[in-house]
């Protein structure tokens, strides 16, 4: 028989009951919960009269609809001026008060976007099954969770039942082998692997990321990777458990405490594939090819490495796809055959649970250091993803280096990635943006984003257009502390 | 979810094919935070003549003489009597929510679309396809009474007119189970509630660390 792939392991290890019609009762360890997607799911709970059946697996945040400026904040939620946020802050507040769920409040230090909370708390672990309604919950398949997004209905199941009624999906590895080159990070690897697969390329599939340049990265970089699995079309994404894993958890507030600890970690050292485990599909990258990339389009598959040019619609065959590119450039306001570098920015925004974390902020303050935001540059903004994550890099003076250059530094949240606060572009802008989706209108009505790694976006911020990070002088942010 | 085995009711026509979710209940509805209080905008384009908007008070608003359910005779009714592909367009729960909280718990209509299929039943509303020719029929006599009520049986799987006629009509077994007996899928999940404690006794001891009480 063969082996078993580290999806088959988890599902296994959380399956209540198996169907005849091969849907099966899963049973749910964590359930994270912010304000847009559980108010219809907790007023279920109360119209049924039903309780949350295991309060310990639920933890709460607010992050889409809180303001990321210092005034506002300091007024708590009362500093929300749109009435319909306050709304949705205010609920979950007091849905969590009611039921007793932990919830980090607007001003908890511990607030932040939930998929940048969970992991920083250690309330996502190894092993574990996450949910939340949200589907970019997939980032938490880093630590070789099985995590996925799910409905508001299917909130409300978990809380009331801890399970969820899934199907299984098939498995799929992407493995990217070789050494990136200097300059190239996460966000180019999940870039060029969903411009490579499409945005339907893993659709069913739960997609395990393996290969030396994935064991490579950092926590964070993974979690970048993963966060971006849904552009690919899977629900799922999936790192094997490695010693940079059990190191990023080692005292974190939610994970094991000592007694525990020697036995998670023997039990997290199988979360792994097993050699000869099959996948139903396999793709391959090599990690030295990858160039740092920009999405020009409307579509997370629509990208071109720095040195490359946006598509001629006319050099396509396939009439679908043509009229897909022509829609996109017609939106975007780009030219066929315009060289990347050569588009113009009005905005940047670092941020979201795709690139707010502290080694992001690191590698953008890299660039930035010592260099001024374009003049051209209406708004630079560098929002962290959690308040703990900001207290780090306040730390480390990358806030002063930020700030220094011209750019903003917000308090944490999801921001300008969608929107749902006052930070927005406006129609016809351009926006280098660290955040995972390019939809029209995801950044704001008419707005234009161009996904792209922090480093390539502090760059761009620099430059007013982008332009090659390979080629810019980087300087590392800890001479600053050497150098005071 | 509420039970429905027998229910007899005013029935409202509502002479229109292929009627979607957003002529149900507007997009801007959906900001709400609650799946309750969509009743006085269901239909809201048709139902009023200003816009609605969230949150606002319904009883000021300019009706719109003409619409069906703006007549005194329909106010309360229960079942709605409609046309072919009643429910299309997109997957919001709030089309049912809608009409549940306005008080209808049958639909009567030649064919209905998918997702609104489940979404409906999944919230205790019966939907009772029947040919185009008994639709008919039955809009024929609902326009020229003043009380004209239906009787539905759903475990006959029958609708009895006031003249005596009877429609049989098809439903999907486990729909018909769920509804006779009110359990949504929450109720359905709990009826296992036994192998779930058992899965996390298990699941506790082989690793108690993802537990935190
Ligand atoms: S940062 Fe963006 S993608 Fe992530 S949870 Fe918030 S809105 Fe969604």
């Amino acid at each position: 028989m063969a082996g078993q792939t580290l999806y088959d392991k988890l599902w296994s290890q959380h399956l209540v009951e198996q169907r005849d019609d091969g849907s099966a009762l899963i049973y749910i360890d964590r359930h994270l919960l912010h304000e847009v997607t559980s108010p219809q799911a907790f007023e279920g709970l109360r119209l049924a009269r039903r309780k949350p059946w295991r309060l310990d697996a639920n933890l709460a945040t607010p992050d889409h609809n809180v303001p990321t400026t210092l005034v506002e904040r300091a007024a708590g939620n009362a500093g929300i001026l749109d009435p319909v946020s306050l709304i949705q802050v205010q609920t979950l507040d007091d849905n969590c008060e009611a039921f007793g769920i932990e919830e980090f409040r607007i001003n908890d230090e511990r607030q932040g976007i939930v998929h940048v909370v969970g992991p920083e708390q250690g309330a996502t672990l190894p092993g574990m099954t996450v949910v939340c309604g949200d589907s970019h919950t997939a980032t938490h398949g880093a630590f070789a969770a099985l995590a996925h997004g799910i409905g508001t209905s299917e909130v409300e199941h978990v809380l009331a039942t801890q399970c969820l009624l899934a199907q299984k999906m098939k498995n799929m590895r992407v493995r990217v082998e070789g050494q990136l080159g200097a300059g190239v990070t996460a966000k180019d690897i999940v870039l060029a692997v969903i411009g490579r697969i499409g945005t339907a390329g893993g659709t069913g599939c739960a997609i395990e990321f393996a290969g030396s340049a994935i064991r490579d990265l950092s926590m964070e970089g993974r979690m970048t990777i993963c966060n971006m699995a849904i552009e690919a079309g899977a629900r799922v994404g999936l790192v094997g458990v490695d010693d940079t894993t059990i190191d990023y958890l080692r005292e974190r507030p939610y994970a094991p405490n000592a007694e525990q600890w020697d036995a998670a970690v023997a039990a997290w050292r199988d979360l792994v594939s097993d050699e000869d485990a099959v996948f139903d599909k396999e793709v391959v990258l090599d990690a030295a090819e990858i160039a740092p990339q920009v999405s020009w389009g409307t579509s997370p598959e629509m990208v071109a490495p720095i040195e490359g040019e946006v598509p001629d619609p006319d050099a396509i065959a396939d009439d679908t796809v043509k009229r897909g590119v022509v829609r996109a450039l017609e939106y975007m306001g780009l030219a066929p055959r315009q060289k990347i570098t050569d588009i113009r920015l009005d905005k940047v925004f670092i941020g979201s649970c795709t690139n707010s974390r502290i080694e992001d902020l690191r590698e953008a303050a890299k660039v930035a250091k010592g260099k001024k935001v374009a003049d051209s540059i209406a708004l630079a903004m560098v929002v962290p993803g959690s308040g703990l994550v900001k207290r780090q890099a306040e730390a480390e003076g990358l806030d002063k280096i930020f700030l220094e250059a011209g750019f903003e530094w917000r308090e944490p949240g999801c921001s300008m990635c969608l929107a749902m606060n006052a930070d927005k572009l406006g129609a016809g802008e351009h926006c280098a943006s660290t955040s995972n989706r390019n939809f029209e209108g995801r950044q704001g009505y008419g707005g234009r984003t161009h996904l792209v790694s922090p480093a390539m976006a502090a760059a761009a911020a620099i430059a007013g257009h982008f332009v090659d990070v390979r080629n810019v002088d980087v300087r590392d942010h800890t001479q600053q502390s050497q150098e005071a | 979810m509420q039970a429905l085995k027998q229910h007899q009711g005013v029935v409202a026509p509502l002479d229109r094919a292929n009627v979607d979710t957003d002529l149900i209940i507007p997009k801007q509805f959906l900001k709400s935070i609650k799946r309750t209080g969509f009743g006085p905008n269901l239909f809201d384009e048709l139902r009023y003549l200003d816009e609605g908007y969230p949150g606002q008070d319904a009883s000021n608003r300019p009706e719109n003489p003409d619409f069906v359910l703006n007549q005194p005779r329909y106010r309360d009714a229960s079942i709605l009597l409609t046309r072919r592909n009643f429910g299309c367009g997109s997957s919001r729960e709030h089309a049912p929510w809608a009409l549940e909280d306005f008080g209808f718990r049958v639909v009567i209509a030649p064919s209905f679309a998918d997702i609104f299929y489940n979404n409906a039943f999944k919230n205790g509303i019966l939907l009772v396809p029947l040919d185009e020719a008994s639709v008919e029929q039955l809009f024929q006599e609902v326009e020229a009474s003043d009380d004209y009520r239906l009787e539905v049986d759903l475990e006959a799987q029958a609708v009895t007119t006031p003249g005596g006629d009877v429609f049989n009509f098809e439903v999907d077994e486990f729909r018909k189970h769920c509804l006779l007996n009110g359990l949504d899928d929450i109720d359905l999940t709990l009826e296992h509630e036994g192998a779930i404690r058992d899965f996390e006794k298990r699941h506790r001891a082989a690793q108690p660390w993802l537990f935190r009480g």
